[in-house]
């Protein structure tokens, strides 16, 4: 299929497919297997300008939208799912700053994650606020001109390595979903550590840490979005980062498509080759069919997202109002319905062909001495994270029904 | 400092097949990209230009058809400064005799318009033609010293005009490395041992995209036409070939070194080799 495609955004493809090939394909069972953060990789996309290609020029990066950012993580992910989301996590934690940052706080932060100096990282979650983000229980308390915040937050990806955090803490527990502040806080900061590092089923060397709070200081500077206005900053965010996750599943989905087929081209079973045989051939036709649907459907929508985000960048550099409210001056079109879709698709599809993946390539398929295995594993948290694969459904469902309802 | 590497772009791939009729090398359809070794000679040549710093500058070099005009930019892409085009109809079917003269007669250009080239680093050969020639063969015409499979540039001193400055490299020997010291200007040819090559930046790739390449044909560099290309080459190619698998032998099987030895010595004997 051709794109269209611009010679910035090959060139994304190009250089993260030479990384993938060169250098992530050599050590990702590696990294998998010992649970390493993949440091060397990280280095290698600095080296490369891959950190800042959604990033505007005016903070060293490329001036692209999410679609440069879901070429490279779509390219990266068909070597490793794990390994690729160093670069993905690091974008979800830019994205509240990039949308809801003031110019202050973008000259503070952006430039460093363009460049990949340092790492950023996002976390709602916590032990009791999953799916229900309005259950937030971590508090921060206004003091002067600081908050003191409490609590702790579990499941944040790219934990420990990131520097830069974008972390929701409750302003106001009487007001619930209005009380929800977004702040960012700087790895180093006084009563902000790390607690466990968690063991996973797959993305392995992705590094997945608990945040503790005690008493933890941080500057009235550091809010983002204004107070209470916590979950419009991770609404926006989400809506731009799903993209994100689904070409992740994209990538993982044509990694395990490309190893299973290398093998099923030398694998003989009654006197001739497994992809001769029309079972497998219908399966092959399947997967074939559903990854490439899963890219058009996420090509459009990022694409088409991108011409109004670019604009409000645009419009916000010179305007110093937030990109989000650019955005709603704009076409004033929310995007979670169309992005929440892209995830759903493209998560859904990557369970189905990475299983797909191990089945065609039968015992061998199923042990670690072959990447097929682990596909499969990496495959699973795209259906969980940033949004499980049910609550895209109701993003989904929720939105057609108020669509029907203006009408 | 000016330093100047030769590149040349073959396959992308060390399974190059031979046409089984002609004996020659089958070109058409296949990906092209930079010669794996040239890679190592690109790298060798920017960390250079990084460690010395101040405004060393590092050129490509590459004799080829059009579309080689591509490895340049590549070679751009990967942090060189420059790229220079040796084309033209009349170069085609050069041996390494002629393909050295030719870029010989480029360097001597550049040298003199451009900026005085105080090092040249080749990589150890290609992966299609395989014969190495061209380094040792480059260093010939330009009267250059040279070092040939260099495995590391200890050190690099160059007074930057092309004339004068040291430089002391590392040579792969079969049986050990040895340390030379040579004058620059110098030809080097290095071996894949050297260095790891990196990955293309998005800048890089876009200043490569972006740069204007001079394209040189013989009248350009000045060189009559009995010089060039088939007419030019000396070397007659005979036949090229895929060595076949040698199959068979004899695996002589012991508990020890000295076991197996004595059954070698009787096997031997018994063959009356000794």
């Amino acid at each position: 299929m051709i794109y269209d495609l611009t010679d910035e955004q090959q060139s994304i493809i190009d250089i993260s497919r030479e990384i993938g090939e060169k250098k992530i394909k050599p050590i990702r069972m590696e990294y998998d297997e010992e649970e390493k953060f993949p440091w060397s990789i990280v280095e290698e996309l600095r080296k490369a300008d891959i950190f800042g290609v959604y990033i505007h020029p005016n903070y060293g990066g490329l001036g692209g939208g999410g679609f440069e950012l879901v070429l490279a993580v779509e390219e990266l992910s068909r070597f490793c799912g794990g390994i690729a989301l160093c670069l993905a996590a690091s974008a979800l934690g830019t994205f509240p700053i990039l949308l809801y940052g003031t110019p202050a706080q973008k000259k503070r932060w952006l430039p460093d994650l363009a460049s990949g100096k340092k790492l950023g990282a996002f976390c709602i979650t916590e032990p009791e606020a999953g799916s229900d983000a309005t259950a937030t229980k971590a508090t921060a308390k206004k003091d002067g001109d600081y908050y003191i915040l409490n609590g702790t937050k579990t499941f944040c990806s790219n934990g420990e390595a990131a520097e830069i955090y974008s972390l929701f803490f409750s302003t106001n527990p009487a007001r619930g979903a209005r009380g929800i502040t977004c702040f960012v806080v700087e790895k180093g900061t006084k009563g902000f550590g790390f607690g466990k590092k968690e063991t996973k089923m797959g993305i392995r060397a992705s590094s997945t840490y608990e945040l503790t709070f005690d008493n933890c200081r941080v500057h009235k500077d550091n809010l983002i979005g204004g107070e209470g206005k916590g979950l419009f900053v991770a609404q926006a965010t989400f809506d731009c980062s799903r993209p994100g996750v689904a070409s992740q599943a994209l990538g993982i989905a044509q990694g395990a498509f490309d190893e299973v087929l290398a093998y099923g081209r030398i694998r003989r079973q009654f006197g001739q080759n497994i992809l001769s045989f029309q079972s497998s051939q219908h399966m092959i036709a399947d997967m074939a069919t559903a990854i490439e649907a899963g890219r058009a459907l996420l090509y459009s929508v990022t694409k088409a997202m991108d011409k109004d985000l670019l604009a409000a960048v645009e419009a916000s550099e010179k305007s110093g109002a937030f990109v989000a409210d650019e955005l709603r001056k704009g076409s004033a079109k929310r995007w979670t319905k169309e992005s929440a879709m892209v995830k759903l698709y493209c998560a859904e599809m990557a369970m189905k062909v990475t299983t797909d993946c191990v089945q065609l390539a039968g015992g061998i398929g199923y042990m670690r001495d072959f990447p097929i295995e682990k596909y499969m594993r990496d495959a699973k948290i795209t259906q969980i994270y940033e949004g499980t694969s049910q609550i895209q459904r109701n993003e989904i469902g929720m939105t057609i029904t108020k669509e029907l309802a203006k009408k | 400092m000016h330093i100047l590497t030769c590149i040349k772009q073959t396959p992308a791939t060390d399974n190059v097949q031979i046409d089984a009729v002609t004996g020659t090398l089958k070109r058409e359809g296949m990906a092209a990209a930079i010669n794996p070794f040239d890679e190592y000679a690109i790298e060798e040549a920017v960390r250079i230009k990084e460690r010395v710093g101040g405004d060393t500058k590092v050129s490509c070099l590459t004799m080829g058809p059009p579309q080689a005009e591509e490895a340049l930019r590549d070679a751009i892409a990967r942090g060189a400064d420059a790229g220079f085009h040796v084309c033209g109809r009349e170069f085609a079917g050069a041996d390494t005799w002629a393909t050295s003269y030719a870029l010989f007669k480029a360097i001597e250009k550049i040298s003199k318009e451009v900026s005085p080239v105080d090092l040249v680093i080749c990589g150890k050969q290609t992966n299609d033609g395989d014969t190495g020639h061209i380094g040792p063969g480059l260093a010939a015409w330009l009267t250059w010293p040279n070092v040939a499979y260099v495995r590391k540039v200890e050190d690099i001193k160059s007074n930057g005009t092309g004339q004068g400055g040291t430089i002391v490299v590392h040579r792969l020997m079969e049986d050990g490395i040895d340390v030379l010291e040579m004058d620059l200007p110098a030809v080097i040819a290095v071996i894949k041992e050297i260095n790891e090559p990196r990955v293309p930046s998005l800048k890089g790739k876009m200043a490569g995209k972006k740069a204007v390449i001079p394209r040189w044909d013989a009248a350009a560099l000045n060189i009559s036409l009995d010089h060039v290309g088939l007419k030019g080459s000396p070397t007659i190619v005979s036949k090229s070939f895929r060595p076949s698998m040698k199959t068979g032998g004899t695996r002589i099987e012991g508990n020890s070194p000295e076991e197996k030895a004595r059954k070698l010595v009787e096997k031997l004997k018994e063959l009356k080799v000794i």
